[in-house]
């Protein structure tokens, strides 16, 4: 078995992905240095704990029902707060359960492109994050892939199990450390949502600017699932790539996903999200919202519809506040069976004097009322995020709004 | 309050005002009438400074100072409002938080809310799907909130239901301090001579002056006030006898 999957990855090393800038490996080869495992996270420096609180990570731990971390390649902790969540290290946790070997690469395809099989090819580390059945997490659990030492490529194989009637909230933060400029981080997650459970999966981003990022994710929602993805890349990054894609196999199935996206200069980001609806009464949504101050944004949507009666609709915004950049929107709409409901909008554009002068004239300044329409235009709040990282969220937004109108 | 004097405005490059004079005294409520499409808009946007409509000659003064070419920030903060005629639709802005970055006394936002039964839209986005009725009744919260000085109001009464318009006319009394009762002349003329707050609305039906007491009635017409100086309501009998070009005959 692990030979056969290491074989198949072997054939796909030179495999190009579909969308995205080629990323040489050769250029991330920085030998690693191995992480001890801390099993107090106050030993971690204090300079870390500020980088990875940006990405929503708080060490504290408080409001939270799980940690873990990821210095480079090295699992520095891992640990469940709360009885009936299991939050491991994959490797142990293949140790620990034998059937989880029929959940590993199985959603995502080990031979999908070079990433994916470069995962697949290196020793693995990342995260095993599970619900137990009918067990509702109050709190998020929270995950940090951090990148530490310069010109590192890391290597993540995360899997999600929300179990049956179970809730589960998870907060990926992805981050480096202040004295990393460049260095690649490739991310694996199979996830998986049980009949009638509940998951609510949250990525910040906030790498650095000469970091390359190729997050592949795939997820299976069954019966009654219902499935949130929620992603948000404020700062700087050279190029990501990525295209989740939901598989709403159960009836009655819901996937929602809402990103935000800044695009910086020399910031190219390639994003898009994707749904496939095969369940009986399933429905899935998109939103997007993409910003440049002169990065070039690409914004995808794919909905599929593969069965009578399935509900979609997606929708993208884009805002200029640069005359540099491109928000490139490419929404698609794909019905394989008559009878399917499948819906978008998209608009880009700048930002309407009209609704700046209208703030105006109730007395905000030029850049107060600009700064309103664009919090509006990214509207974090509905993504449901805890509060202090919606915090955090608003926090970036401001700080990336010197306005450059 | 305000002086318009000799104010030419074009709207991408076409003249629209040609020779406006205008005087506005603390506590007057004038009323501006005209055909559509006669410049009572621009009129308004031009006190107020938006963007479009161009000042190619003439001054604007405010408080006794030179407001041309201030922004419309800058205006609002001297103490002017607007209640847009159509406003825009401000998405992931809710009306709530908008009323809190705007109002001075914050906790009043409830009540008034209450007293315009807009209580359940401050959770909304600022005008997203809001009636015609409900868009007026939103513009006449943001302008308590604001208490301006001196308020321009395009059309308050449009799209608003009779029973709706006693109330819009009930907030912009308030707006322009006429809300206070009075049993006798005496108590009148004191609360006349003690009110500072001052308006320009613009309409079309007329509907609003059964609410709104008003001093002074103008009529723009080719580019220009053509007529002005009777009441109000007097004025807009005689225009719907004469016309508004041949307003002139009434001030006979």
């Amino acid at each position: 078995m692990q030979d056969e999957l290491r074989q198949k990855a072997q054939k796909a090393l030179d495999k190009s992905a579909s969308f995205g800038e080629e990323i040489d490996f050769n250029s991330f080869n920085a030998k690693e240095k191995v992480h001890l495992y801390l099993d107090n996270l106050v030993d971690l420096p204090d300079e870390e704990k500020k980088d990875m609180l940006i990405a929503g990570v708080d060490v504290s731990e408080k409001e939270r029902t799980g940690t873990f971390i990821q210095e480079d390649n090295s699992v520095i902790h891992a640990s469940a707060l709360q009885d009936g969540l299991e939050v491991l290290n994959i490797g142990e946790a293949l140790e620990k359960y034998d059937w989880l070997h029929d959940y590993y690469w199985n959603a995502v395809q080990i031979d999908a492109d070079k990433y994916t099989a470069k995962v697949g090819l290196e020793g693995e580390s990342g995260y095993f994050v599970r619900a137990l059945p009918g067990v509702k997490a109050v709190y998020p659990v929270q995950a940090c892939m951090f990148i530490g030492q310069e010109g590192l490529l890391q290597s993540v194989h995360n899997i999600i199990i929300a179990e049956e009637g179970s809730e589960l909230h998870l907060i990926t933060g992805c981050t480096t450390g202040r004295h990393v400029e460049s260095g690649m981080h490739i991310g694996v997650s199979e996830i998986y949502v049980k009949k009638n459970a509940k998951l609510s999966f949250t990525m910040v981003h906030s790498w650095a600017e000469e970091v390359a990022v190729r997050p592949r994710t795939v997820t299976v929602v069954d019966d009654g699932g219902v499935f949130l993805s929620n992603y948000v890349c404020m700062r700087p990054a050279r190029t990501v790539q990525m295209y989740p894609t939901t598989y709403l196999k159960g009836q009655g199935s819901v996937a929602r996903y809402h990103s935000v996206l800044v695009g910086h200069p020399n910031t190219d980001l390639d994003v898009g999200s994707r749904v496939v609806l095969q369940g009986e009464g399933s429905r899935a949504e998109i939103i997007a919202r993409s910003l440049t101050r002169g990065g070039r944004i690409v914004n995808r949507g794919h909905l599929v519809g593969e069965q009578e009666g399935v509900k979609g609709h997606l929708e993208c915004r884009g805002l200029m506040l640069s005359p540099e950049g491109v928000i490139y929107a490419v929404p698609e709409l794909e019905a394989r069976v008559d009878g399917v409901e499948l819906s978008h909008e998209a608009a880009v554009g700048k930002i309407d004097q009209e609704e700046i002068e209208y703030l105006m004239a109730r007395g905000l300044s030029e850049d107060e009322a600009t700064a309103m329409i664009v919090r509006g235009f990214l509207n974090v709040k509905v993504m449901g995020l805890p509060e202090e990282l919606e915090a955090e969220v608003q926090k970036a937004i401001a700080l990336s709004d010197e306005s450059t109108l | 309050m305000l002086r318009v004097e000799d104010l030419h405005v074009a709207v991408g490059g076409k003249p629209i005002l040609q020779g406006v004079n205008l005087h506005i005294k603390p506590g007057e409520t004038h009323v501006l009438f005209g055909p559509n499409g006669s410049g009572k808009s621009t009129l308004l946007g031009a006190i107020i400074g938006f963007e479009r409509y161009h000042i190619t000659n003439g001054k604007i003064y405010f408080k006794g100072e030179d407001i041309t070419s201030l922004s419309v920030h800058e205006r609002a903060k001297l103490g002017i409002g607007i209640g847009f005629q159509r406003p825009p639709v401000l998405r992931g802005v809710s009306l709530g938080d908008l009323l809190k970055v705007t109002g001075s006394e914050e906790n009043k936002v409830d009540e008034l809310a209450e007293s315009l039964h807009l209580q359940s839209f401050l959770e909304r986005d600022v005008n997203d799907g809001f009636s015609g009725g409900e868009v007026k009744r939103s513009e006449m919260l943001q302008l308590l909130v604001q208490n301006p000085d001196f308020v321009l109001l395009d059309e308050p009464e449009s799209g608003v239901d009779l029973e709706n318009i006693a109330l819009i006319g009930q907030s912009i009394n308030q707006l322009l301090e006429k809300d206070g009762y009075c049993g006798d002349e005496r108590c009148r003329r004191k609360l006349k001579e003690g009110r500072n707050k001052a308006g320009l609305i613009i309409t079309h039906t007329g509907y609003i002056l059964d609410y709104v007491p008003a001093d002074l009635g103008h009529v723009l017409f080719d580019g220009k006030l053509s007529c002005t100086g009777l009441n109000p309501r007097e004025m807009l009998g005689c225009i719907q006898k004469y016309g508004y070009a041949d307003c002139t005959h009434c001030l006979a």
